[in-house]
C-alpha cells in the first residue's frame, strides 16, 4: 500500500506513521466524542422524527383520499341509479302510454260486449207458455159419463183432438222459440271470448307494471343504500367499477385497432391531397390529416352518441330541448356519412396508387415476378377497401360507450392506486425513520469502536482510580468506626429533630399562605 | 383559464404550422450519384442504371436525386446529366421517376467516354448542390474504380467539406495493376476514405450490387 509522502509523518516508515496517524485521530475522535455523540444522535432524531411525520402525512392524505374516493364513488353510483330508476321509469312510462292508453276502448269495448250479452241473455230467456184458460173448464166436462150419451163422447172427442192439436201447435212453438234462444246463446260466446282476450291483455300489462315496478323497488332500494353509503356498497360500485375498467379498456384497445386501420387506409392518399413531403412537429401532415380526420369521425360518433342520449359525456347536449337534440343527431350522422364517403374515396385512391407503384416499381426493376396477383382480381381488394373505409368510421362511433365506461372508472382506479402508493410510501417514510433512528445509534457504537483504545485507557485508569479511592475510604472508615458511632448516633437524633423543625416551619407557612414568608423558609431550609 | 390556454395551443399549433414550411426541407433526402464515363469504365454504365433504378424506386415525394458524370472536368453543372426533386403527390412523383429513367436510358445510349476522370471535381459539385438544397440526408455516391487521372493544370488537392455526408463507392472494379499489386488497390480506397472523413464525411464501399438495400435509408 502506497501512502502519499505529504502523509508521511516519519519519513521511510509508512507503518510507523499508520501508527501515529491512527493514535492522533483516535485522540481528536477521543476528545470530540461527547460532541460527537450528541451530533449523530440528535441528526438521527431529526431524521426520524421527519420521516414519521412525512409518513403521518402521507397517511392522513391518503385516509382523506379514501374519503373523498368513497364520495366520487357513491356520487358516481348514485348517478348509474338515478340513470337506470329514470330508465325504468321511461320504460313503465312508454308501457302505460302504449298499453294502458288503449284501456278505454277495451273498456268501452267489453262494456259493449257486456250490454250485447246481457241482452242477448233476456233475449234467450225461457218464457213458459201460458197455460190455456179453458183447461181448467174443461175439467168438470171430462168428468161426465160418455156411456150414456154418445154425443158427450162425440163432443170429447173433438175437444181431445183440438186439445191435441193445441198441444202439438205449442210443442212447435216452444221447439222455435228454444231454438231462437240457442242461437242467441252461441251468439254470446264470441263475445264472451273477446271480454276474455281483452282481460288478459290487461293481465298481461299489469303484470309487465308489476314486474317493472319491483325492478324499481329493487333499484331504489340499491338507491337507498348508496344514499347512505354503507361499506358493503362502496365495495361493490368498487368491484363494478373495477370490471367496468377492464372491460372498456378492453374494448377501447380494440377500438385503437380499428382507428390505426382506419389510418393506414387514408394515410398514403392523403399525401395526394396536402402533399408527401411537408412535416409538422416531426411529423408528415398527411399521417397528421389522415389523424385529424379519424377524430373528427370519433368526435362526431361521440356527438351522435349523445344526441341520442346513450352516453352523458356532456350534459350540455343531454340537457338540450329534445328538438335540438334531435337536428344535432341528423347533423352529426351526415357529418359521419360525408366522412365514410370520403373515407371510402381515399381507400379507393390508395388502391389506384399501389398499383400505380406496382407497375412502376416493376418498370424500374424488371421484375414482374413481384406482382404476381392478377390484375382481374383487384377489384377485390379494392371493394374491400372501400368498404373497410366506409364501415370504420360508423363503427368508431360505437367507441364513445366504453370510452365513457372507461372515463368514469379512470377516476375510481387513479384513487385506488394513488391511495396505495401514498400507504406505500407512508410505509416507505417509516422504514427509512426507524432506520436512521437504529443506525444513529450503530453510527455512535462504531464510533466508539474507532476509539476503542483511548476509552479502554480511560476505562483502566476509572477502575484503578475507584479502587483507590475506595480502600482508603475504607480504611478512614474503619479508624472513625468507633469514634463515630456514638456521634452517629447523636447526630441521628439530631437530625430527626431538624427535620421535625423544618416539616412544623412549613406547615406554619402554607398555613399563613403568603409568599414571601416562603421563600424566607426556603433560605432557611437551604 | 381554459380559454387562455386553447388560445395558446392554437396559436403554437399555428406558429409551429408557420415554421413547418421554411425547414420542411430538413426531412427529405439528397443523393447524389456520380458516374464514371472514362476509359472503359463506360461498359459498367448497365449497373450504374440498375443503381439509378434501384434509388428512384426507394425516393419518395420531396426528395432530390441527380445524375452526373465525371469525364475531365466534373466540378460543372454542364455534367449533370438529369436532375430531380419529387413533387409532393406520389403519382405525380411517380411520373417523373418515369421520365427520369428515359433520360437515363438515352443517356446511357448515347454516351461518349472522357479521358481523364475528376472524381474530386465532381465530388465538390455534389457537395455545392446538396447543401444548397438543404436536404437533410446527404449522400453522395459515386459509381468509379476511383481512380482520378487529371488533365494537366487542373488542382485537384482541396479538402473537402463533408459533414453530414455519406459518401459510397460503389462496383469498385479492380484495375489491371491492382491484380499485379493489390495494395495499389487498397491504398486507393485507403486514400479516398482519408480525404473523406478528414473532411467529416462517413466513407462506404459496396461493390456487390446485390447489396443496394443499405443504399438508400
Amino acid at each position: 500500500m502506497n501512502i502519499p509522502a505529504s502523509f508521511l509523518i516519519v519519513s521511510n516508515s509508512p507503518l510507523l506513521s499508520l501508527l501515529l496517524w491512527f493514535v492522533l485521530i483516535s485522540a481528536l475522535f477521543y476528545m470530540a466524542r461527547k460532541p460527537a455523540h450528541d451530533a449523530i444522535i440528535s441528526a438521527s432524531r431529526i431524521l426520524f422524527h421527519a420521516f414519521r411525520l412525512g409518513g403521518a402525512s402521507l397517511v392522513l392524505a391518503a385516509k382523506r383520499l379514501k374519503v373523498r374516493n368513497k364520495e366520487v364513488l357513491l356520487a358516481e353510483g348514485k348517478v348509474a341509479s338515478e340513470r337506470i330508476i329514470e330508465r325504468e321509469f321511461e320504460r313503465v312510462n312508454a308501457a302505460v302510454t302504449k298499453d294502458l292508453s288503449t284501456f278505454p276502448a277495451l273498456q268501452r269495448s267489453i262494456s259493449e260486449t257486456v250490454t250485447e250479452i246481457d241482452e242477448d241473455y233476456h233475449k234467450s230467456a225461457e218464457v213458459p207458455p201460458v197455460p190455456p184458460g179453458w183447461a181448467k173448464a174443461l175439467e168438470p166436462i171430462a168428468t161426465i159419463s160418455t156411456a150414456d150419451n154418445s154425443m158427450v163422447a162425440e163432443v170429447l172427442k173433438s175437444i181431445k183432438v183440438t186439445l191435441d192439436k193445441g198441444q202439438e201447435k205449442a210443442l212447435a212453438e216452444y221447439r222455435t222459440s228454444s231454438k231462437e234462444r240457442h242461437a242467441w246463446l252461441k251468439k254470446m260466446v264470441p263475445n264472451l271470448r273477446q271480454i276474455e282476450k281483452g282481460l288478459s291483455e290487461a293481465n298481461l300489462c299489469i303484470k309487465n307494471l308489476l314486474e317493472r315496478s319491483s325492478t324499481i323497488d329493487r333499484h331504489m332500494d340499491e338507491f337507498e343504500q348508496i344514499n347512505k353509503g354503507s361499506n358493503m356498497v362502496e365495495q361493490k360500485l368498487s368491484s363494478s367499477s373495477l370490471t367496468q375498467f377492464f372491460i372498456s379498456g378492453f374494448v377501447l384497445a380494440i377500438a385503437i385497432g380499428g382507428a390505426i386501420i382506419n389510418f393506414n387506409l387514408i394515410a398514403r392518399p392523403m399525401q395526394e391531397m396536402v402533399g408527401g413531403s411537408v412535416h409538422m412537429l416531426g411529423f408528415r401532415v398527411a399521417d397528421i390529416a389522415a389523424l385529424v380526420i379519424i377524430l373528427v369521425e370519433v368526435s362526431m360518433g361521440l356527438f351522435l352518441m349523445e344526441s341520442l342520449r346513450i352516453t352523458r359525456l356532456f350534459p350540455v347536449i343531454g340537457a338540450l330541448e329534445d328538438k335540438v337534440r334531435f337536428r344535432m343527431v341528423i347533423v352529426s350522422f351526415v357529418f359521419l356519412f360525408l366522412l365514410a364517403s370520403i373515407e371510402s374515396g381515399l381507400a379507393y385512391m390508395r388502391e389506384l396508387l399501389s398499383q400505380d407503384d406496382a407497375a412502376l416499381v416493376a418498370g424500374l426493376l424488371g421484375d414482374v415476378a413481384n406482382n404476381p396477383v392478377e390484375m382481374s382480381g383487384r377489384w377485390i381488394t379494392m371493394a374491400a377497401q372501400m368498404g373497410m373505409g366506409f364501415v370504420l368510421p360508423f363503427a368508431l362511433t360505437f367507441v364513445a360507450i366504453p370510452l365513457e365506461s372507461f372515463i368514469h372508472s379512470l377516476r375510481t382506479v387513479l384513487g385506488v392506486v394513488f391511495v396505495g402508493f401514498l400507504y406505500l410510501s407512508a410505509g416507505l417514510l417509516r422504514l427509512l425513520g426507524n432506520i436512521s433512528r437504529y443506525s444513529g445509534k450503530s453510527l455512535v457504537n462504531i464510533y466508539d469502536l474507532v476509539i476503542f483504545l483511548p476509552l479502554w485507557v480511560e476505562r483502566t485508569i476509572v477502575a484503578r482510580n475507584s479502587i483507590g479511592v475506595e480502600t482508603g475510604v475504607a480504611a478512614e472508615n474503619m479508624t472513625a468506626f468507633d469514634s463515630n458511632s456514638s456521634k452517629e448516633q447523636n447526630y441521628s437524633k439530631a437530625s430527626t429533630k431538624k427535620r421535625m423543625s423544618r416539616k412544623v416551619i412549613t406547615k406554619k407557612t402554607v398555613k399563613k399562605g403568603d409568599d414571601s414568608s416562603l421563600t424566607q423558609t426556603q433560605e432557611v431550609l437551604s | 383559464m381554459r380559454a387562455i390556454f386553447l388560445c395558446g395551443l392554437l396559436l403554437s399549433l399555428l406558429l409551429t404550422g408557420c415554421s413547418s414550411d421554411q425547414d420542411s426541407g430538413a426531412y427529405n433526402r439528397g443523393i447524389y450519384l456520380l458516374i464514371d464515363t472514362s476509359g472503359t469504365y463506360t461498359n459498367e454504365l448497365n449497373k450504374a442504371q440498375q443503381i439509378i433504378n434501384y434509388t428512384l424506386a426507394k425516393l419518395n415525394s420531396g426528395d432530390t436525386f441527380v445524375v452526373a458524370s465525371i469525364d475531365t472536368a466534373s466540378f460543372s453543372e454542364k455534367d449533370i446529366i438529369s436532375k430531380i426533386t419529387f413533387d409532393d403527390r406520389p403519382s405525380k412523383a411517380n411520373q417523373q421517376k418515369r421520365i427520369f429513367k428515359e433520360k437515363i436510358d438515352q443517356y446511357v445510349k448515347q454516351v461518349k467516354s472522357s479521358r481523364y476522370t475528376d472524381i474530386t471535381g465532381g465530388i465538390l459539385q455534389a457537395t455545392e448542390f446538396l447543401n444548397e438544397r438543404n436536404s437533410q440526408t446527404k449522400t453522395i455516391l459515386i459509381f468509379s474504380d476511383l481512380k482520378e487521372e487529371l488533365k494537366e493544370g487542373y488542382i485537384r488537392d482541396i479538402p473537402f467539406t463533408l459533414q453530414g455526408f455519406d459518401v459510397v463507392a460503389l462496383n469498385v472494379t479492380k484495375l489491371r495493376s491492382d491484380n499485379i499489386d493489390p495494395r495499389e488497390y487498397m491504398d486507393r480506397l485507403a486514400e479516398w476514405s482519408r480525404r473523406v472523413e478528414e473532411g467529416g464525411g462517413q466513407w462506404k464501399v459496396i461493390n456487390d450490387l446485390e447489396r443496394l438495400d443499405k443504399l438508400v435509408q
